[in-house]
């Protein structure tokens, strides 16, 4: 690496550092030229957390996965953790734990199999400490050796909130964290995801509506064919309002 | 490399606890031996014949375990997995390569001397037939790896995978077929030429090697 592109790098660094954690502008993605979202615009600081409500096919989940660097927008400019997505991607990726509908988790590999794997993929230092450390915060450290397929939803949806936060990332995407969760698994979930002790960046998509709004700064309300009805600060949004962009549904 | 060896471990993992592609690969190439050898009523073969039959029962075996090769990565969320962490996308290619470089080797352990035992008169070529299966499973192993992930995310896969490699793997089967109807000669093996074919087999693999590093990135990205 040269002098000159050295410097580059330690500038882009800083600025990445300094800059929005999430820096969304017009941001439109179809599928078969159908919106799923449609002109959003979104800014969300560094440590902070955003809540995204809306009905089913208001486009939360595509959200995350735009967010997350696995779908690219049709137009609009995304820029995560500082860098412009999808050109930066490689940027990004590593900082970013996403935690969706699937588990992401090999059926025939045991829990720990599966956790070292990730770890490996994600270069974890210290992997079986960190592994142990979390299987613990889940309630989850008998079932390390048993395989994935053999698992209630619930243990898989712990685990797969493990293989989330393994590497320790600086933004955590969550899509219904706590589905198929019982209230004590939940609890338990929920504070490993909370930052272990920091603050992560974190953009929440959840049906509890109430829950969404107390916990998050930002919330971010969708409507079905992914417009924006709301977006700002989540003591601004009642849950009322909140409900009524659901059409009755929530 | 770290990348590159967890995944091939993985699946190498879960081939011994699955059984899902080597037994099946092995049992269709002793079907295949006993078609021939009752099909064409011959006590022994030598030369082409020899060289078509054997290369065609690997070539089909293979499509076996290339057709599954990326089933998890599909439905578990492998290639999401992966893609969100710093990995190097080829990474992701060369172990599922190897993965299938080391299947077709297993089931070459029991496919050559079963097929020596039927069809062979000398065991004096099976050294040479031992190089050419060794570049000829490289170069499925790209190949297949690479249309195998294009056809991962389609319904058609099991279609699709033979309908693109059988194709792609012409110019393999030729100097395979070539070298390996020298090596399994009447007569005993006959080595001119023998080694021309073993370079064209050497270069199609390497043809392969560098599309799959260039395009593999475009495949599993959306």
């Amino acid at each position: 690496m040269s002098p000159g592109s050295a410097l580059q790098e330690r500038a882009a660094s800083a600025v990445a550092k300094t800059a929005p954690a999430i820096e969304v502008t017009g941001l439109v993605r179809e599928y078969d030229e159908r919106p799923v979202l449609d002109c959003l615009d979104l800014t969300l600081a560094p440590g902070c957390s955003l809540a995204v409500l809306g009905p089913n096919g208001a486009g939360k989940t595509t959200l995350l996965r735009i967010l997350a660097t696995l779908l690219r927008p049709t137009s609009g400019t995304v820029r995560v953790l500082g860098h412009e997505l999808p050109g930066a991607r490689w940027r990004v990726r590593g900082q970013v734990g996403l935690l969706g509908h699937e588990p992401m988790l090999y059926r025939e590999l045991t829990v720990a199999e599966n956790l070292g794997l990730q770890a490996k993929l994600h270069r974890v230092a210290n992997p079986e400490r960190r592994i142990a450390e979390l299987l613990e915060a889940v309630g989850m450290r008998e079932r390390a050796s048993q395989r994935v397929r053999e698992l209630s939803a619930g243990m898989v949806q712990r685990a797969a909130a493990c293989r989330a936060v393994l590497h320790d990332p600086v933004l955590l995407l969550l899509d219904e964290p706590t589905s198929h969760l019982d209230p004590e698994a939940a609890a338990r979930v929920t504070a490993l995801l909370g930052g272990e002790g920091r603050r992560r960046t974190t953009v929440l998509v959840s049906h509890d509506v109430g829950a969404a709004l107390g916990t998050s700064d930002q919330a971010l309300l969708l409507r079905a064919g992914g417009s924006v009805a709301f977006s700002g600060p989540a003591s601004a949004l009642s849950e009322g309002d909140a409900r009524a962009a659901y059409g009755g549904a929530a | 490399m770290t990348a590159f060896r967890a995944m091939l471990a993985k699946d190498l993992r879960v081939e011994l606890r699955t059984m899902e592609s080597v037994p099946a690969m092995a049992l269709f190439a002793v079907t295949t031996f006993i078609v021939f050898r009752y099909g064409l009523d011959r006590q022994s073969l030598a030369g082409s014949l020899a060289a078509g039959v054997l290369l065609a029962t690997v070539l089909f075996a293979a499509i076996l375990a290339i057709n599954r090769l990326f089933v998890a990565e599909r439905d578990e969320g492998g290639f999401d997995a992966f893609r969100l962490a710093p990995a190097d996308p080829t990474s992701l290619l060369a172990a599922k390569a190897a993965a299938i470089v080391i299947y077709l080797l297993a089931l070459e352990l029991i496919a050559v001397p079963v097929f020596a035992a039927f069809f062979l008169d000398s065991a004096s070529g099976l050294p040479a037939i031992a190089a050419v299966l060794a570049l000829a499973d490289v170069g499925l192993a790209v190949t297949g790896a690479l249309i195998s992930s294009m056809a991962a995310n389609s319904r058609s896969r099991d279609i699709l995978v033979p309908l693109l490699l059988l194709p792609l793997s012409i110019p393999l089967v030729v100097a395979a077929a070539k070298a390996s109807a020298l090596a399994l000669a009447a007569g005993g093996p006959s080595y001119g030429g023998f080694g021309k074919w073993l370079v064209v087999l050497a270069l199609y693999d390497m043809t392969f090697a560098a599309i799959g590093y260039g395009v593999f990135e475009y495949v599993i990205e959306d």
